[in-house]
């Protein structure tokens, strides 16, 4: 399969803008969404009539239109959203290229906020309320009742299976905590700022669904982000330099589910990540050896290993060697997650992570990779998910 | 109040809304002015950080005479307070109320026909000025309204709406509080009464949404069979249930019943959250058949500690409550065979 988008090369993420991260926001999602498009718009220097487009998750509670008419965006000719939770990050950034590319609209918005950490939080399992019978809801009848009822366990289900067939152990997750909060440690954002841990904290914290523990989870958070696409040629006339969208992707594999693929031959693969990548490389011409740093999807820890070895960081199987020993921070020979990730520096359903690729290819960012020329982004694990490479302008 | 009484509907709803317009007992007088005391414990308490509450100058500033008190504390000014809220409740369960209220009236007559239970519905206040301290409110009570008998989702019963119009020490209005609860009948509980020794019935698993699609799966359960979907045009198994076949896209299917012999493929121990209705740790394995499908389900019998991927299980279908059944699995006997 060659395939090469209409977007890849053409379009670019011109502007970011975030709310604080924080535990308790004090207002409502609604005012996260439209203070982080605010912001958005004011780093690419854009008026909000500029915008004639925009994309959120399925999940988000917040319409676009709400969000347009508090900010006077007007006409919009664009507009969709994408499912499957932290899967859809970069596939919003990718849905925004194509409607630029194809004609649909010329400056598309992608914003996500919410008050996971003070309003409705995910990973508080589910109670004995009659549900709906949709077929979305029945699929929770061979978790629910069976005392499987939050993201944490059903990742853990992977993690048991994958530690089996690779031999890594809790410690290479440990490696994972400890490198985002080495990360997290530097960047004034994030929530664990100042406060780093090591490798015994991480195997001394409480087991929330073996062999997951506390720290390989990441963080709930109220906040919001925003990032904005257009045309690489209107992205060179605005305030900020172009985050150029190499290549943009998404991925459902064989057997898919959302979170519970247990059915497959085979649980220490991830085909869907996989599918992502070949896409990813095809696109841009490019290989793992051309990233210099990445933001890998870490609401949990081992996903983050399976995410590595898909795309060919390492071969199957050694992604617990590779992350070992500050590999994986700066001055290692890949830098993840720079911004201290999903688990150290905020809990934005991985659009922080877009951001912090921005900035790494901008040049700004905090824990400032030298050299960047190319940034992997990939989104949510377990669930049918997305990636972008994004690239400086030359 | 139960003397010889027409229970007729009409008659019963007549004696309720005679209550309507009646206040209840005295005035209340506040015990505190309106004070910076009371309002600092409410605003930390509330975690609200508007400065108007506790600075003269910033109140000032937003065009209020002074320091204001946080509109929602109008009632806090007006509670009696703790221990003489605990007398009067005790004093009302043992039917010893020394000067009944028309409200201690109203609740009698509703107790007696079965009306005993009560659920707050909404509460809604209007504010005619802020509250500034040194405030000295007075509470006057009336039963506003008794509605007609209602059906309700927790039980047929009566709205009782309670109006208090607060005053200010110069007779002036300052607000208006209308309180309304549900007096009803308590629908009856058809589960089983919970095993001797516990006081409390025990919370229930999740209920799975039984679609057309799923429904086989878990009346099966009852009659304490393990079925897999088959496709009845090639015969090839699969779980989870799919209205048609991935392989030959036949939506005709039936279903087998498993030996309910497997190993464990994955599993997990949860600790966080817990959940009503579950006991932790507690162990959760995808077993796989020896059909070849996979199911996730319950270990039971086993130490967590000693769970291995490979194991041999067998099912056990277990009643976790009079509604729903699921398959468990334990650890197999000798005769089965494990190995992956």
């Amino acid at each position: 399969m060659t395939r090469r988008p209409a977007f890849a090369d053409t379009t670019a993420i011109c502007g970011i803008g975030a709310t604080e991260f924080s535990k308790a926001s004090g207002r409502s999602e609604l005012r996260l969404a439209t203070e982080a498009v605010a912001a958005a718009l004011a780093d690419a220097g854009l008026e909000a009539s500029d915008v004639d487009g925009m994309v959120t998750y399925t999940a988000d509670t917040n319409p676009d239109i709400d969000i347009a008419r508090a900010l006077g965006i007007g006409e919009l000719t664009y507009f969709s959203r994408v499912h499957y939770g932290g899967g859809a990050c970069n596939a919003t950034v990718a849905h925004a290229a194509m409607a630029v590319a194809g004609g649909m609209a010329d400056v598309v918005v992608c914003y996500r906020a919410f008050n996971e950490r003070s309003g409705h939080r995910f990973g508080t399992g589910v109670q004995d309320r009659p549900l709906r019978p949709t077929a979305e809801n029945a699929q929770f009848a061979w978790y629910s009742p069976q005392g499987l009822l939050t993201p944490a366990s059903w990742a853990a289900m992977f993690a048991r299976r994958y530690m089996h067939a690779t031999g890594a152990t809790s410690e290479a997750l440990g490696w994972i905590a400890v490198a985002d909060r080495f990360h997290a440690a530097t960047n004034p954002a994030a929530w664990f700022y100042e406060k780093p841990i090591t490798l015994e904290d991480h195997q001394n914290s409480r087991f929330i669904a073996e062999p997951l523990r506390l720290l390989d989870c990441c963080q709930e958070t109220d906040g919001g982000q925003a990032v904005i696409v257009t045309s690489l040629d209107r992205a060179r006339d605005l305030a900020q330099a172009p985050a150029v969208i190499r290549a943009g992707a998404q991925g459902s594999w064989h057997g898919q589910d959302m979170m519970t693929s247990y059915y497959r031959d085979d649980m220490a693969h991830l085909p869907e990540m996989g599918l992502v990548a070949r896409q990813l490389w095809e696109t841009s011409g490019l290989g793992p050896a051309d990233i210099q740093t990445a933001v890998l999807y870490d609401a949990f820890t081992p996903f983050v290993l399976y995410t590595i070895e898909e795309f060919g960081f390492c071969g199957w199987g050694e992604a617990k060697d590779f992350v070992a020993n500050g590999n994986i921070q700066l001055g290692g020979s890949l830098p993840v997650n720079t911004n201290g990730g999903q688990l150290g520096e905020g809990y934005i359903h991985g659009m922080n992570g877009i951001a912090e690729a921005v900035r790494q290819v901008r040049g700004t960012g905090i824990n400032q990779v030298p050299d960047v020329e190319h940034v992997l982004v990939t989104a949510g694990t377990g669930v049918p998910t997305s990636g972008l490479i994004l690239g400086v302008d030359r | 109040m139960t003397d010889t009484l027409d229970t007729t509907p009409d008659a019963f709803q007549a004696r309720l809304q005679a209550f309507e317009g009646r206040p209840v007992g005295p005035p209340t007088v506040a015990p505190d002015e309106v004070n910076q005391a009371m309002i600092r414990h409410w605003v930390e308490a509330m975690g609200d950080e508007n400065p108007v509450y506790l600075d003269e100058e910033a109140a000032r500033a937003n065009g209020f005479p002074g320091v204001v008190a946080p509109a929602t504390m109008l009632q806090a000014w007006v509670m009696r307070g703790l221990r003489a809220s605990l007398e009067a409740d005790r004093a009302r369960a043992e039917g010893s109320t020394a000067d009944p209220t028309a409200y201690d009236e109203l609740f009698l007559l509703l107790d007696g026909a079965g009306f005993t239970s009560v659920v707050a519905t909404n509460c809604d206040q209007d504010y005619r000025r802020p509250l500034v301290l040194g405030d000295r409110l007075t509470a006057t009570a009336v039963i506003e309204a008794v509605s007609a008998q209602k059906q309700t989702g927790l039980g047929d019963g009566h709205f009782v709406t309670t109006r208090l119009d607060f005053t200010d020490a110069a007779g002036a209005e300052v607000a208006t509080m209308r309180f309304r609860i549900l007096r009803f009948k308590p629908k009856p509980v058809t589960a089983e009464a919970p095993p001797a020794g516990t006081d409390a019935p025990r919370p229930r698993r999740p209920r799975p949404a039984l679609t057309e699609d799923i429904a086989f799966f878990f009346e099966g359960a009852k009659e304490g069979k393990l079925l897999i979907q088959r496709c009845a045009s090639c015969g090839k198994l699969r779980h989870p249930p799919l209205p048609a076949c991935p392989h030959c896209r036949s939506f005709d299917w039936d279903t087998v019943e498993s030996t309910g012999r497997g190993t464990v493929f994955s599993f997990v121990v949860t600790h966080y959250p817990q959940v009503p209705g579950f006991d932790y740790p507690l162990p959760i394995a995808v077993v796989e058949l020896e059909e070849g499908t996979r199911i996730v389900a319950g270990l039971t019998g086993i130490d967590v500690g000693a769970i291995e991927i490979g194991m041999a299980v067998e099912v056990e279908l277990v009643a976790v409550d009079e509604d729903l059944t699921l398959p468990m699995f334990r650890p197999a006997g000798p005769a089965a065979t494990g190995a992956r």
